[in-house]
């Protein structure tokens, strides 16, 4: 399977990891990483929301004046993100309790701008779903990744499931604001590493 | 740095008989004694610990260097400091893993991660501490009493949560000689003083960065304590100020390398311990207040730049 579609979709896991690649996106993924739980919803939420605006703005593209095109994806994003929240709020209160602030403000995730600016905006629907989809998928896939050493270091947990036993020592630094940003960095750090070797090679 | 062998610098070439290992060994021998009185407080259980941490530290270190393919410098003694005062730095009663991990951080994330000795930008081992503190809270505050080993407050802390009876607190002579609760190498500030001036006279640290924090936390304390001068001395001997402001604030790569500027760092570093101790919720703030100015370094630097020879000032 080595069609544009294909690679859509997974270039946004791998190549351009919107989380380790690119590093947009950050200020949520360091809030919602707490547990793999909060992780796996609110990247549920930016999976649906990328893939829709993604397709809604290649249908538009056509008829949106270059000179107003943010204003116009902010106004979709926005009424997207407006689903979801009362999705949330009416099906999940205890998890949108959790996340509070940060649904309404996938409004303005630089992912879901960036996507629509330099891929949904100057590309087919087919394709922008597939990279909507994409983006979401490898974006959830990192959140997941960061609260699950967080959630386990922190924690002792899995997805809410005690792993490590009542005896571990938990290192509560990890489910608070510094683990956030020591978890993050070290992965980048690890990332980068290997991929400048893989380059020298 | 031993690495860096072609140097570019202008004029004058002065050369300096101090070379890293020699500067390292040097702050061992001061840190040493200190070390030996923690041990002969709070037992075996201490030298464990301080073994521990430096062992692992050292590890850390070699095991770094090897996975990233850089030339391995634990002979220059860097990782055996940063062990020894992380391990000075933990209560006795904490577990025994604690060390090994806090030496594992401050190589790996605070040292190595940002390019070995001489590009930490800050201090390794007080990071850890900080780090440590934050995770396992209750492991890294309880301490004991020297010799009998009961569980204890230290002095700051019997200051913060309000004397019920005078008796409490310590005299000042044991406080001095640090027979009182503490972590394992902060307690005694007869012989952290006598490593001090050591380092002084063979000119290995400035006075400025001990002798402006220690006079700042006294002066401040004296005012603000509520008990004159006697706060003053309390503040002085408390805690970890004599460990902090002779061994940890004089770190080289991330102080001040102005004079001026070490005034400044010291003084900032005794301000923040003393707003820490007296307004807020932690008891110590010696370990937090250094690694804050330790990130103010290059701006103190950057602004206490001494005008370079016959530079004029540029007319406005």
């Amino acid at each position: 399977m080595k069609n544009k579609y294909w690679n859509a979709i997974t270039n946004g896991i791998f190549g351009e990891n919107p989380l380790f690649r690119l590093v947009l996106g950050t200020c949520p993924s360091l809030a919602t990483t707490t547990a793999v739980d909060n992780a796996f919803w609110m990247g549920l939420m930016v999976i649906f929301v990328l893939t829709f605006s993604n397709i809604f703005i290649a249908m538009m593209r056509k008829v949106i004046p270059d000179k107003i095109r943010i204003p116009s994806f902010v106004i979709i994003i926005a009424t997207l993100v407006t689903v979801v929240d009362l999705f949330m709020k009416a099906y999940m209160p205890a998890m949108h309790a959790t996340l509070g602030i940060f649904i309404p403000l996938i409004v303005v995730n630089c992912i879901i701008l960036a996507r629509a600016e330099s891929f949904a905006y100057k590309n087919g629907v087919f394709v922008s779903a597939c990279d909507g989809f994409g983006m979401g998928l490898g974006y959830m896939v990192a959140l997941i990744i960061v609260s699950a050493i967080r959630e386990l270091l922190g924690n002792g947990s899995f997805f809410g499931i005690d792993l490590l036993g009542v005896n571990f020592p938990a290192a509560k630094v990890m489910v608070q604001a510094p683990g956030a940003f020591l978890t993050l960095g070290m992965i980048l750090g690890i990332i980068k590493l290997m991929s400048s070797r893989k380059k020298a090679e | 740095m031993e690495q860096e062998k072609l140097v570019i610098q202008s004029a004058p070439h002065i050369h300096s008989p101090m070379t890293t290992q020699k500067i390292m060994f040097y702050v061992i021998c001061a840190l040493v004694p200190a070390a030996a009185v923690g041990v002969f407080y709070f037992d075996i259980r201490a030298l464990v610990h301080l073994l521990l941490s430096i062992l692992f530290a050292v590890l850390t270190e070699a095991l770094v260097q090897r996975l990233v393919h850089k030339p391995i410098t634990i002979r220059d003694g860097s990782a055996i400091v940063t062990g020894l005062l992380l391990g000075m730095n933990l209560p006795v009663a904490a577990p025994l893993w604690i060390g090994p991990v806090g030496a594992a951080f401050a190589i790996v994330v605070v040292k190595q991660a940002f390019g070995g000795l001489g590009h930490n930008f800050m201090n390794p081992a007080l990071a850890a501490r900080a780090m440590m503190l934050a995770a396992w809270p209750a492991s890294m505050t309880t301490w004991t009493s020297p010799f009998d080993g009961l569980a204890t407050a230290t002095p700051l802390a019997i200051m913060k949560t309000g004397i019920s009876d005078a008796t409490a607190l310590p005299t000042y002579w044991n406080m001095f000689i640090g027979n009182i609760g503490g972590c394992i190498g902060e307690t005694s500030a007869l012989v952290l003083l006598l490593g001090g001036v050591f380092l002084i006279y063979k000119e290995v640290i400035d006075y400025r960065i001990p002798l402006a924090y220690m006079a700042t936390v006294f002066l401040f304390s004296s005012v603000f304590g509520g008990n004159g001068f006697d706060s003053g001395l309390f503040n002085l001997l408390a805690g970890g100020v004599m460990l902090g402001s002779i061994f940890m604030a004089t770190d080289y790569v991330s102080s001040p390398a102005t004079p001026r500027g070490r005034w400044i760092y010291g003084i900032g570093c005794g301000l923040i311990t003393m707003l820490i101790r007296l307004w807020g919720s932690y008891p110590e703030g010696v370990s937090f207040s250094i690694l804050l100015m330790n990130i103010a370094a290059p701006l103190i630097e950057k602004f206490t730049t001494p005008k370079k020879f016959g530079e004029v000032a540029k007319k406005k």
